[in-house]
């Protein structure tokens, strides 16, 4: 069923007062789509009910969870900032160090729209120890839907306005009617693929880095372990594991050691490991 | 920590009043910018941010970012232009006169929260 043109109003009406966010007519499917789990878990049989009992009682805390339900859609740029300060202040110039052909390979594992890699690769740029390096990214999602929008690389206001600093965006996009599209120069820099992580993977390479942020969240343990299992598989001995805030390796692999990065961390494979993994390749 | 909200529309100035409220900012409001010159003349000491709208009766907000960096007293302000406005020639134009930063209308809460941790003016800056 659809959301009655009341119930409709009354969660436009509310999005407008608080965030300024205009629900268009025809964005009743969202709106739908955002509140059933709500009304779920608020005991109601459906959207409807629930908004009516929302808005009859009217309390702070359950409005303000509509509100968020419907306006925290978009992934942010350098999302969660610290992870893109330790790449440019720590990983990269490590890196740098050891790589004598002047080339990194990083895989961003679960792209979505594109705003992480996008995100590495102006970071890289912003790199001082990479200046004329060699950056191949690729970049994987499941879905083939997000894979195109990725590489079109067109944003809309909503999302640009999402953790993007102003010089970066007058520095690397450009108007596309509404939106913004990023800059071609940076579109080029990044080979999008699909790729289901809980398979084997195609062959791909080794990398330097490896971006794996808020996807084991949806996994089960066994898919985690063996996600991360082949994971080392593909990266250099000593490269380096980005993942999500609230996900770690102990009691899931741990061949891999969390080591400090500026603000923020990432992982190593364990060097007794390395060993081990390399004699099992002979 | 203060900021100074500077926008014409009532509503604006409410809902931006109350994310930067949300994360302990003490609020002033002006409705134009020439008022808000006259807050930051009636302070002990210049807030840490300004919002300021494009578009506005009496002085604008282009002009208001000029003033206020003419004036060497507020050199340690953050200047954030809130705005509907959106090509990429007036934002070019606003960092150009001094804005530190450039947040387009309409936006959410997070949006405005990631703006302030780019600006290092929130109490934990990955707290978003």
């Amino acid at each position: 069923m659809t959301i009655s043109p009341q119930a409709f109003t009354f969660v436009r009406e509310l999005v407008r007062a608080e965030s300024a966010i205009v629900l268009e007519t025809g964005k009743e499917y969202l709106v739908e789509s955002r509140l059933v789990p709500l009304a779920r878990a608020a005991g109601h049989p459906d959207v409807d009910a629930y908004v009516a009992d929302l808005s009859k009682r009217r309390t702070p805390a359950a409005m303000k969870q509509v509100v968020e339900a419907l306006t925290t859609n978009e992934t942010s740029w350098f999302r969660d900032s610290d992870p893109f300060t330790a790449l440019r202040q720590n990983v990269f110039p490590a890196l740098a160090k050891t790589r004598s052909n002047r080339t990194l390979r990083i895989w961003a594992g679960a792209c979505s729209s594109g705003q992480e890699p996008y995100s590495i690769i102006m970071t890289a740029l912003d790199t001082p120890e990479l200046a004329g390096w060699k950056i191949e990214l690729v970049a994987t999602d499941l879905s083939e839907e997000m894979l195109t929008r990725s590489r079109k690389g067109e944003y809309s206001q909503l999302e640009v306005n999402r953790g993007l600093p102003a010089t970066t965006l007058v520095r690397h996009f450009e108007r596309s009617g509404l939106n913004w599209r990023i800059n071609q120069s940076i579109r080029d820099r990044v080979e999008f693929r699909s790729l289901n992580l809980t398979r084997p993977f195609p062959p791909m390479g080794r990398f330097d880095i490896v971006f794996l942020r808020n996807v084991l969240i949806y996994f089960d343990l066994p898919t985690k372990r063996d996600v991360l299992k082949r994971v080392r598989q593909v990266m250099a001995p000593d490269g380096h594991l980005f993942l999500g805030a609230a996900e770690m390796t102990m009691g899931v692999d741990d061949a891999w050691e969390r080591v400090p990065a500026g603000r923020s961390s990432v992982y190593r494979i364990r060097e007794a490991i390395t060993v081990r993994g390399s004699t099992c390749v002979h | 920590m203060r900021a100074l909200i500077v926008d014409d529309s009532r509503a604006m100035r409410r809902i931006v009043g109350r994310i930067l409220e949300g994360v302990g900012f003490e609020v002033l409001e002006a409705g134009d910018g020439q008022e808000a010159l006259g807050v930051l003349e009636g302070l002990d000491g210049p807030p840490e941010l300004a919002c300021v709208d494009w578009n506005m009766p009496v002085m604008d907000g282009f002009t208001f970012i000029t003033e206020v960096r003419k004036r060497s007293e507020w050199r340690s302000i953050t200047l954030m232009m809130v705005t509907t406005e959106s090509e990429m020639d007036q934002i070019v134009r606003a960092l150009a006169a001094g804005a530190h930063e450039y947040l387009i209308k309409p936006f959410t809460g997070e949006a405005m929260l990631e703006k302030l941790d780019l600006l290092g003016l929130l109490p934990t800056s990955t707290g978003v």
